[in-house]
């Protein structure tokens, strides 16, 4: 995988996980137009898209598109299974998520995608030992009360 | 303030995070984002220390606003600061800063690097395991500079924890992809070489874990697909008991896609069906059981018209492969209406593209007029983003399998009127060349542009089309008085004001052609040459174009007019400027055709010869589809033009370009790099291997360059030399090196050319020529090809000179039978002494001067060197103009120890025959008789230089 987007119905960016090194200008010129090139697209519409050299397979969970760049040898079919997966996890790990909890928690969300996959390959299948990686680093955090008592900015 | 946040609240973060959201507008939230950065700014300029918490906060604010979109240019130091932070949740905030925002080029990954290392030695898993999701995030060249001798060290410590050993595959995978030269090295590179793809990792994680086996009731779905995908690097095992247990996978894979489905859900059938498509990709790969294949495309055929658009796309995606296979073809045609249903019905363009794709993929000769049409009529309302691309098709299939030609400039005139504006140069060029280089086709052509121009508005690339046809062969339909000269005339001049400059020249030499064709036009065109409008045109070309025709025509005789606006010569041919454009296009996806094409046009080039009747008759007779495909497998050179008869003299390999040794390994040793040491040795569609050689003693230095002929890059490009039988190492030494300016880069860009030198020791005589072997993957076809070597005994001669007398006491002194080599042998074509002499000087002997009594004779002497031994050798070849001469039977070997050498010699010698022959004056039959004798010194390592004989 080169790269997985998330954005919103409005073309709102969520999140951006580049695999491949990019520039910070191509970066944008490849989001604004993948952006582009998925809202316009019909919801009966198939999932995958030929762009550029790569393909491109996106879906739609309720105001949240997840868009995945792969390469010509890549599989379709389990791409759309790992972004769902990825869903899973987040919903699991939030319940029921929904856009505002990747908003407010993007780090979280990064922190999941990150167990799950390494370099653009899946690196951990399990659902359950993914958040089981995640709920032991949160139990890392220090006590909470120490954060309340800093006043905040 | 929202609800959610979990985990460690950063309530500052949320607040300003919902500050944001509550912006009314654009210009609101700058501000505010401006607000904000002041203040983290003079926060981290301040007096106070920061602690850690608010270092973390402040950092992830700036990840929030450059997530936004816009650009920040501080706070990295915080960050690095974070990484060497104890506090678990302040290191992941700095590395996921690091990770989202650092640039591979960035010169912040010097300053990182540190952390990174200590994170690594730490032995606290959760640590390195950050640091090495930092490094493959980062993946850049310096990453891999720094850490690539680090992570193999990681992966297979035994005290490493299984997560962080997966982490540490993967990142090693990753900088492996990026940086393949930095990461191979290192006394463990054995150990964990076999784990560097990413297919083996996903298999141990998988074997360790198996709790969570199944995936909406399909077993290990990423797994299966990494196995299947990771059988695709390998060709068909050859051990027949494993290749049984391999189809027998494939077939249950198939089997099960005919089960009803254990789930509703949508995963459920995503899963199974990733797993089939990978499987079916295998089948494809192997394309050596036709019952799989065929089971494959009925499965396709049936996804043709499921309800699930992805399905559709993919089977459409899917049977374009397989109608490459010779196996397959004929079961992916019979779906040929669904298809063309599916171009006309399917609601998303993506998956009417992927029709077209298949059409095109399918057409064969058997079914071309019928895809031509159908793609004809859906350009009529074809989307605009893929007209240019169908245009194109169109035209290389009209080419390709236009069996007569009047189908093809219909075809081509079509495609202007419905599409004219998507009609790119390319393709009107290639219809003239074609008319131009046919006579069949010319007064058709001329019947049908005149025609076509009747029409009120019709394309400018149709008046382009038009105006040159008429020029070139607008009398060839003069006599009919609907289209006499003047007719024709007027009606490209009707044209004539709507149109582009470019167009105008054009139809300015169209007009000075007339005068040439049809003298009754001259004085109407001459006053249009004369009106202002041209001769005072504002548009340079117009107005020099219009001057000079008008003079010419009235200062030139008939005979210098004639003489100066000929007829076009017909073009000389070249691969066609739409397939090269198509590639452009298309990339890898469209290159399944295209490597027939090269066999049609082969026979269409053979046509452009005037009067070409044989090769005519090649194009038209109807190769079966099959025999197209298998050609295409082996990657086997088409079937070149005929070598150009005596065009060159010397040049002894004047043919090896135009009909290069076949792929197949059980070929002859190629006689044509006896005499030669430089050339063209393969050429096939895809890949030229050029060659250049030296040689010295018994040493020689070999240049392999390999040309990627085509637009897009070949991958896992390797080489191998082996040598065969008795060759082993023990006879012939070959080292290949790869030199390429990446080292051991395995791509090969399109049109990019990598260089390879073997070296080769020559240890005593031999007769077999090493192999190489080459594969690489271009599109999704494995490639292999087996090619010798061309490194023939005599290449190591060493050219010895010596007076008469000398030579013709040491001929008599190796009289003893097994010393001797006879060979006798017709010139098919002729003896020229040019020809022969450069033969023999190629051969690597001396070519002794005024030695033989008979002129007419030639005689050589040289000494071939080998590590253990020198062969001298004296040759004498004596041609023998009378025909007729029943040859003296060759003399018998027996088997002495000499027989090898005697053997090999023979066996050069006589491959050197039909090359001697190949000179332009033909006398027929004629004999060349060579006799060869040497003897066998070994050499003496105490008194270099003595030699004894035997």
């Amino acid at each position: 995988m080169q790269f997985m987007l998330l954005f919103s119905r409005q073309g709102k960016l969520r999140l951006q996980k580049w695999y491949v090194p990019q520039a910070d200008k191509e970066k944008k010129k490849i989001t604004r137009e993948l952006v582009q090139t998925v809202l316009a697209r019909k919801p009966k519409m198939c999932s995958f898209l030929e762009w550029r050299d790569l393909k491109v397979v996106y879906k739609r969970y309720a105001s949240l598109y997840f868009c995945c760049a792969i390469e010509d040898q890549d599989n379709e079919l389990i791409t759309l299974e790992i972004i769902h997966r990825y869903v899973e996890l987040l919903d699991k790990y939030f319940g029921s998520v929904c856009e505002l909890d990747i908003i407010f928690n993007f780090e979280k969300a990064y922190f999941i995608l990150d167990e799950f996959l390494l370099g653009g390959e899946a690196q951990e299948t399990s659902k359950k030992n993914v958040l089981k990686a995640i709920e032991q680093a949160d139990l890392l955090q220090e006590p909470r009360h120490e954060y309340f008592n800093v006043p905040v900015y | 303030m929202p609800a959610v946040s979990k985990g460690d609240g950063m309530r500052g973060l949320a607040v300003f995070i919902s500050d944001i959201r509550n912006c009314k507008s654009k210009e609101a939230e700058i501000k505010r984002i401006n607000k904000e950065l002041a203040n983290i700014r003079s926060k981290f300029k301040g007096d106070k220390a920061l602690d850690g918490y608010s270092k973390k906060k402040y950092v992830c604010k700036l990840l929030f606003i450059f997530l936004l979109g816009h650009d920040i240019d501080f706070g990295h130091m915080e960050a690095v600061n974070l990484l060497s932070s104890n506090k678990y949740t302040e290191k992941q905030i700095g590395y996921l800063f690091i990770s989202v925002l650092v640039n591979s080029n960035s010169e912040l990954i010097r300053l990182i690097n540190n952390a990174i290392k200590n994170d690594l030695s730490s032995r606290n898993p959760t640590f390195m395991c950050l640091a090495l999701h930092c490094i493959a995030n980062v993946g850049s060249r310096e990453m891999a500079e720094a850490f690539a001798g680090e992570i193999p060290r990681i992966l297979v410590a035994g005290d490493t924890m299984d997560s962080v050993k997966q982490s540490a595959a993967l990142c090693l995978l990753r900088l492996y992809k990026a940086s393949p030269d930095l990461v191979l090295m290192g006394e463990w590179t054995s150990r964990v070489v076999h784990l560097l793809n990413d297919q083996h990792m996903i298999v141990s994680s998988a074997s360790t874990d198996l709790q969570d086996y199944t995936y909406y009731f399909v077993p290990a779905p990423w797994l299966s697909c990494k196995l299947l995908r990771l059988l695709q690097c390998y060709p068909p095992p050859e051990d027949g008991a494993v290749k049984g247990r391999l189809v027998e996978c494939l077939e249950t894979i198939l089997n099960k896609a005919q089960e009803p489905p254990k789930s509703k859900k949508v995963q459920h059938s995503n899963a199974k069906n990733a797993i089939l498509f990978e499987a079916i990709s295998l089948i494809i790969h192997y394309d050596s059981e036709p019952n799989l294949l065929v089971r494959a495309c009925n499965q396709l055929g049936q996804f043709l018209q499921h309800r699930e658009t992805n399905l559709r796309y993919l089977a459409l995606e899917s049977m374009c492969t397989l109608a490459s296979s010779e196996f397959s073809h004929e079961a992916v045609k019979t779906h040929i209406e669904t298809v063309i249903n599916a171009l006309k019905t399917e609601r998303d363009v993506s998956v009417r593209q992927r029709a077209a794709d298949l059409l095109y993929a399918m057409c064969d000769r058997s079914n071309a007029k019928q895809i031509v049409a159908e793609m004809l009529s859906y350009l009529e309302t074809a989307d605009y983003s893929i007209r240019e691309e169908m245009v194109l098709k169109v035209a290389i299939l009209a080419e390709k399998y236009a069996v007569d030609y009047s189908w093809y400039v219909d075809t081509i005139l079509n495609l202007i009127r419905i599409a004219g504006d998507y009609v790119s140069e390319e393709v009107w060029y290639r219809v003239i060349q074609i008319v131009i280089n046919r006579d069949d086709v010319q007064g058709y052509a001329a019947k049908t542009v005149f025609e076509a121009l009747q029409a009120p508005a019709c394309h400018e690339n149709m008046v382009k089309v038009g105006g040159y046809i008429l020029g070139e062969f607008g009398n060839l339909i003069a006599g009919d008085p609907r289209s006499s000269p003047l007719v024709q005339f007027n009606l490209l001049h009707s044209k004539f004001h709507l149109c582009s400059v470019p167009t105008r020249a054009l139809l300015l030499s169209a007009y000075i052609k007339f005068i040439n064709l049809f003298p009754e036009t001259k004085a109407t065109i001459q006053e249009v040459l004369r009106s202002d409008s041209q001769i005072r045109n504002s548009d340079v070309e117009l107005q020099q174009r219009a001057v000079e025709y008008l003079k010419l025509s009235s200062i030139a005789s008939t005979d210098v007019l004639a003489t100066v606006l000929e007829e076009m010569p017909p073009f000389p041919e070249r691969e066609s400027s739409i397939l090269a454009k198509l590639k452009k296009k298309k990339g890898p996806g469209a290159v399944s055709v295209e490597l027939e094409d090269g066999k049609e046009r082969g026979e269409l080039n053979g046509g452009a010869d005037r009067g070409g009747e044989a090769a005519i008759a090649a194009s038209n007779s109807t190769p079966s589809p099959s025999s197209d495909l298998l050609g295409l497998r082996s990657a086997a050179p088409v079937g070149g033009p005929a070598p150009s008869a005596g065009s060159l003299l010397v040049d002894v390999f004047s043919e090896a370009g135009s009909a290069p040794p076949s792929a197949a390994s059980e070929d002859p040793a190629p006689p044509l790099f006896v005499c030669k040491n430089n050339g063209v040795l393969f050429e096939n569609q895809l890949l030229q291997i050029g060659i250049k050689s030296e040689y010295r003693q018994n040493l020689g230095r070999m240049y392999l360059f390999y040309g990627n002929k085509t637009s897009v890059q070949f991958v896992s490009f390797t080489t191998t030399v082996s040598c065969p039988g008795e060759l082993q190492s023990h006879i012939l030494k070959c080292i290949p090196s790869l030199t390429h300016t990446k080292p051991v880069e395995p791509l090969v860009e399109g049109g990019a050319q990598v260089q390879q030198v073997i070296n080769i020791e020559c240890l005593t005589d031999f007769v077999d020529a090493p192999l190489l072997n080459i594969k690489f993957r271009y599109g999704g076809a494995l490639q292999n090809i087996t090619l010798k070597l061309p490194v023939t005994i005599n290449k190591f001669f060493q050219p010895t000179e010596m007076a008469a007398a000398d030579f013709f006491q040491r001929w008599k002194q190796l009289s003893q039978p097994q010393q001797e080599a006879q060979k006798i042998f017709k010139a098919s074509h002729g003896m020229d002494t040019e020809v022969l002499k450069a033969k023999l000087l190629g051969l690597g002997t001396a070519l002794l001067e005024n030695v033989d009594p008979n002129p007419e004779n030639y005689v050589c002497a040289g000494v071939i060197q080998t590590k253990i031994q020198q062969v001298g050798c004296l040759l004498r070849l004596e041609p023998n103009a009378q025909a007729q001469v029943a040859p003296p039977p060759p003399p018998t070997h027996t088997h002495t120890h000499t027989h090898l050498c005697a053997h090999a010699l023979d066996s050069h010698t006589a491959s050197v025959c039909p090359s001697l022959c190949g000179s332009h004056c033909i006398t027929h039959c004629t004999h060349l008789h060579v006799i060869t004798r040497y003897c066998i010194y070994v050499k003496d390592p105490h008194r270099v230089g003595s030699s004894k004989s035997h």
